[in-house]
């Protein structure tokens, strides 16, 4: 069983991590069967012998996050042991944000020191693109999976020096919806749009844009070319997320990154 | 359709709180504003309660409206979305105060 999150065997299906120890508890995982079965058995003795007449009611109120909640606060509190800052970025597919994370880390690697967690149903594609900058990077594939959980990313960082790292980005399923509910245990999230987008996603996905705290208007550079009202856009954020902070960008271009830069880099201090 | 990541949570906590008894009923809060879709929980429960001691449990979701309270002018009122302006001052600087509800409320065991 998992010393962090006490999960069994079975419940590592999300990701493709591969330490070979945690496979041999396999007792744990029958012991669940085991568990199941009797049940199924009682159940079916009672259905078929007597109608319940003691049926009884119990007053629950948990809160059905708890569970992810309870692990991203043990997250959050490994990072905040070690001294890391954590990022975690969402936003639809095709937006920009392994583009972002690419230019990012080639322009900071000197400076600080990265590790990367990719999500994506499927592929290793952007972490391969990642480890080309030479940064640490951990692919998560969550299968028919919609967004990263604690969990995933509670076992994503045992891949990772933790006692030598400044800045954790968490790349996020490419999904505006799902990942709004999870929290990962970031210390912000950074929800990037794109300006090939419709100007009004930030009402069309309230939940998101008020989830976040920061938001990476991107492909700028392409701003001249297209019918995007960049004003009315941020405005519509702000309606959802009074407080939320934009940094206008183009990782392609680099046109604004140098705000993005300070704004992370005074982050990781700190955190330290 | 992270409705199905709810329902998986939905049917540990309940699982937890029977302690190996048969679960014959669940009654869900879920807020209007809190991203979760009841009728696509209700679409994941019976698949997520098969084989488990929830199956063939009645599955009740009460849903709680979204109430805001303007920073501004302290009105609270009725939010439908995030994006709601307060109907008194027409500020955006909300605080939500319900309606972002997700718990289970109560079950009922054999």
């Amino acid at each position: 069983m998992c010393t962090t999150c006490g999960c069994g065997p079975a419940e590592h299906h999300h990701h493709d991590h591969d330490h070979g120890h945690d496979h041999k508890h396999e007792h744990d995982h029958s012991h669940h069967d085991d568990h199941t079965h009797e049940h199924d058995h009682g159940n079916e003795h009672r259905h078929h012998h007597k109608v319940d007449t003691t049926a009884k009611s119990i007053t629950v109120e948990t809160d059905i996050l708890a569970k992810n909640n309870r692990l991203a606060a043990g997250n959050r509190t490994l990072f905040t042991s070690k001294g890391v800052f954590v990022l975690n970025l969402v936003s639809s597919p095709g937006s920009g944000k392994t583009t972002i994370l690419e230019r990012t880390l080639r322009d900071l690697n000197g400076t600080f020191a990265f590790a990367v967690i990719e999500g994506d149903q499927q592929t290793d594609n952007d972490a391969m693109r990642i480890a080309a900058t030479g940064v640490p990077v951990k692919q998560v594939n969550t299968g028919a999976g919609c967004h990263l959980d604690a969990h995933m990313v509670c076992h994503a960082v045992e891949n990772f020096d933790m006692d030598n790292l400044d800045i954790l980005l968490i790349e996020n399923v490419g999904n505006l919806v799902c990942p709004a509910s999870f929290d990962l245990g970031e210390n912000h999230k950074v929800v990037v749009l794109s300006v090939t987008e419709g100007e009004d996603k930030p009402l069309k996905y309230p939940s998101m844009f008020h989830n976040a705290d920061v938001m990476l208007l991107n492909k700028v550079d392409l701003l001249p070319h297209i019918d995007f009202d960049a004003e009315k856009c941020k405005a519509f954020a702000r309606r959802v997320n009074p407080d939320i902070l934009i940094f206008d960008v183009s990782s392609k271009t680099g046109e604004g990154m140098n705000a993005w830069y300070e704004w992370l880099g005074a982050g990781a201090r700190k955190s330290r | 359709m992270h409705e199905m990541s709810i329902t998986q949570g939905v049917v540990e906590i309940c699982e937890s709180t029977a302690a190996g008894r048969r679960v014959l009923s669940v009654v869900l809060e879920i807020g209007e504003l809190s991203n979760v879709i009841p009728e696509a929980v209700e679409f994941c429960f019976e698949a997520c309660t098969k084989d488990s001691g929830l199956e063939g449990a009645r599955l009740t979701i009460e849903r709680i409206p979204g109430r805001g309270l303007c920073r501004e002018c302290a009105e609270e009122f009725a939010v439908k979305a995030y994006y709601g302006s307060c109907p008194s001052c027409g500020g955006y600087h909300v605080d939500i105060i319900s309606g972002e509800e997700l718990r289970v409320k109560e079950l009922e065991v054999e």
